[in-house]
């Protein structure tokens, strides 16, 4: 099987990419993933046109650091076989595409309804209506948690198999959250509403997103992005991760109630986040990442305020982490907690921390490198290997570190910021462009489709948690229900990401 | 228990002592202030991704607002951005800012139903309902009672179960299948009970406004009880809200 060969944010003209029957698709793109744990799908999607729904196929080969990118036509309601029977990478996607375009995949091991989404084709399906898996037994109980769940988090509904206290099987189902995000990305057509839309995507990823739709952009409408856009870009992602990540270390202990370790590390997200306040004006990042420009120039006094800052971190994250990790009561609580091994991760195609977890390498800063990775620095993947609470935790307590050295670096070579510009997009004609970024939580992946006349056909948005949710049900089978709360953290996934 | 002590030591003291008079650090976008001069009103309303600006008169809307601050960075003669974090009120009508007006914006204790002062002065307990909210105002009210803005000092929580709280505090723009979900956690609280809207999202839809998958008819049932904009809102900005609606000026 032929297929277009292209990088990350990478634009090529729609009509490059190989058309094939769908017994071709199938078998080629199954071949290219075969035995070959550095490939994987990062999207696979569908663009309707009448009854005619087009799919794209897209692998990426992280040691090549290329995507394949290959099609196949099908009618709507068409009965097919599917390729997650062979590959389980594709439950997801399929179920999407399922709901979406009524496409039945007859050999689906698990054809359910995806996120509910508001331009299902099905419209008699109600969000209350999931179809949960069943078991018959006098000794098994079942515990369902949710959409509300007792904390300040989003909404999902969580359906335990439990004997006594020992969960057998967590099913979990998504769809509240979704905004209809792809459509209005098509209905609405200014640059400013575009990128507002995807800070909205995931709030606790606004630089990942808007990184990977500013990337995409500025290919898209063949501009180039400047030293200034790249350098904001990459140190904004590093903050990001590790803001993020110290929240996550403060929310674990929590859970584990070890009430130190949560206020040391609660207070010490605070000034990471404040830091993006005093360079863009929100905590979050908001309005700091926009294709073409920044509003919020970059200078020394900001370089010399954040190398205080993490001055004053490290040695209050060091001490604190030291304590953390030498308590017995805490290590008996995450290790062997919520174990997903390689094999399971790699069956289940997860990304990001959720895969380095297990010792399976997938981090694009490394394989598909975009702004000054690859560039300032070569990033090194920080991999364990027990796929357990504790693995993640060391990930995250070993990235914060990593990428603070990452800034440090950085910050030695500011470059020049100008005034910003409203530059005018112009998207390409009937181009196709993806875009690759590692988010704190994982990989993001955007595609925009457009058509004969530069509008924008299809905006396809996957965040990493579309991956990796299954591997958060698989954690916890065979744990006490009442480890759930810290395997749950311990992936910290996102609900709106998902749902869209 | 002695390395306890020296993180204990290391940390010193971390709490903000006056929530209502502290400054935040940095560019922050709190309450804008919006001058007479003349400008292409045209273009300035044209820019705003959420239709929060209008004219005759010339007026700002910060239950729309999602403080991107394009305006203000393209038309830096009309509209600037103060660092005043009071941003809550009772009244929609007060989110509006006009040009010239430079005052504060404040919870009419008038409009404040009277049982409120007197259950919920001391105490509130609030369950959060995240309806299709992008987890960054769920995030800063979680901060609200981290050590530092420490919210819990004043009385108020939020709490797990509906049934234990006082009111509820909706962000996001309300999705179709939140809908349901919402109206019933809302139907579990007990009376007397307050709603909060927090964040641009659930005050106006937001970016979400005219998305075919919302569903916002829950507010026109309801009496709302306090606005909080932001995007996300600050934790400063909804711990003096709640403060100013609960409890009664000296
Ligand atoms: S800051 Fe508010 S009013 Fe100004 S452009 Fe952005 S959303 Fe519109």
């Amino acid at each position: 099987m032929n297929y277009l060969t292209l990088y990350n944010n990478q634009t090529v003209s729609v009509k490059d990419i190989p058309e094939h029957g769908y017994d071709v698709f199938l078998e080629g793109n199954l071949q290219l993933l075969k035995n070959r744990p550095e490939r994987h799908c990062v999207n696979y999607f569908g663009v309707k046109n009448n009854r005619e729904i087009r799919i794209y196929c897209c692998i990426a080969d992280d040691l090549t650091h290329k995507i394949y990118v290959s099609s196949c036509v099908l009618e709507e309601g068409s009965s097919i076989a599917s390729f997650t029977v062979q590959n389980h990478n594709f439950e997801k996607f399929e179920r999407e595409i399922h709901e979406n375009f009524d496409i039945n995949f007859t050999d689906h091991p698990w054809l359910k309804p995806y996120r509910f989404a508001n331009n299902k084709y099905n419209k008699d399906l109600n969000v209350g209506d999931y179809p949960f898996y069943k078991v018959e037994s006098d000794e098994l109980h079942e515990v369902g948690v949710g959409p509300i769940h007792a904390g300040i988090i989003e909404p999902g509904h969580f359906r335990f198999i439990c004997n006594g206290e020992q969960i057998m099987h967590l099913e979990i189902q998504l769809g509240y959250q979704h905004r209809g995000i792809e459509e209005l990305f098509i209905q609405k057509s200014k640059l400013i509403e575009r990128v507002t839309l995807v800070e909205n995507i995931a709030g606790d990823t606004t630089v990942g997103h808007t990184t990977a739709f500013s990337n995409l952009y500025e290919s898209l409408c063949e501009t180039s992005t400047s030293d200034a856009l790249n350098f904001s870009r990459t140190l904004a992602q590093e903050l990001e991760r590790i803001a993020i990540h110290t929240g996550d270390l403060a929310a674990i202990c929590a859970d584990i109630a070890y009430q130190l370790g949560n206020a040391v590390f609660g207070r010490l997200r605070t000034p990471i986040v404040n830091f993006f306040q005093e360079w863009g004006g929100n905590r979050l990042a908001k309005g700091l990442i926009r294709p073409g420009k920044i509003n919020f120039p970059f200078d020394e006094a900001l370089a010399k305020r954040l190398l205080e800052l993490f001055k004053a971190y490290e040695s209050d994250f060091n001490e604190m982490v030291e304590e953390f990790f030498s308590l017995p009561s805490v290590l008996s609580r995450i290790e062997r907690t919520g174990i997903v091994t390689y094999d399971e991760v790699l069956e289940i195609g997860t990304v990001g921390i959720s895969a380095r977890m297990s010792g399976l390498s997938r981090d694009i800063r490394l394989s598909h490198p975009c702004n000054l990775y690859g560039n300032t620095f070569i990033h090194e993947p920080l991999l364990k290997h027990h796929g357990d609470v504790f693995s993640r935790v060391q990930l995250r307590r070993d990235e914060i570190r990593q990428s603070i050295e990452y800034c440090k670096k950085l910050l030695e070579n500011i470059p020049q910021f100008h005034k910003p510009e409203n530059i005018l997009f112009v998207p390409g004609e009937e181009k196709f462009t993806l875009s690759l970024v590692e988010g704190w939580r994982g990989e993001i992946c955007h595609c925009a489709i457009t058509d004969g006349e530069g509008n924008l056909k299809t905006y396809k948005i996957k965040d990493p948690s579309h991956h990796n949710w299954m591997a958060l049900a698989q954690s916890v089978r065979n744990n006490e229900i009442s480890d759930f709360p810290i395997c749950n953290k311990s992936f910290n996934l996102s609900y709106c990401g998902h749902d869209l | 228990m002695f390395e306890n002590i020296k993180i204990l030591w290391h940390q010193g003291k971390q709490f903000i002592p006056d929530v209502t008079k502290a400054k935040v650090p940095g560019i922050f976008r709190g309450r804008p202030v919006i001058s007479k001069a003349h400008v292409d009103e045209g273009s300035l309303i044209e820019l705003c991704p959420t239709k929060a600006i209008s004219n005759n008169p010339f007026c700002i809307d910060l239950g729309k607002c999602t403080f991107c601050g394009e305006c203000a960075i393209q038309f830096p003669e009309k509209i600037k951005f103060t660092t005043d974090y009071k941003l809550g009120t009772n009244i929609r009508e007060r989110l509006f800012i006009y040009e010239d007006i430079d005052s504060p914006i404040e919870v009419n204790p008038l409009l404040v139903r009277k049982e409120i002062h007197r259950l919920f002065g001391n105490s509130l307990k609030l369950r959060q309902v995240s309806a299709g909210g992008d987890n960054s105002n769920e995030w800063e009210l979680t901060a609200s009672n981290n050590v530092q803005f420490d919210m819990s000092r004043f009385g108020i929580d939020f709490v797990a179960s509906p049934r234990h709280a006082d009111g509820i505090v909706i962000t996001g723009p309300i999705t179709k299948n939140m809908a349901e979900p919402l109206q019933r956690c809302y139907d579990a609280v007990p009376e007397p009970k307050i709603i909060i809207l927090a964040g641009t999202d659930a005050i106006s839809g937001g970016i979400f406004a005219d998305s075919p998958a919302i569903d916002r008819s829950f507010l026109n049932n309801h009496f709302i009880d306090l606005f909080i904009p932001g995007n996300p809102v600050h934790p400063l900005t909804f711990i003096n809200a709640v403060l100013d609606f609960t409890r009664k000026k000296k």
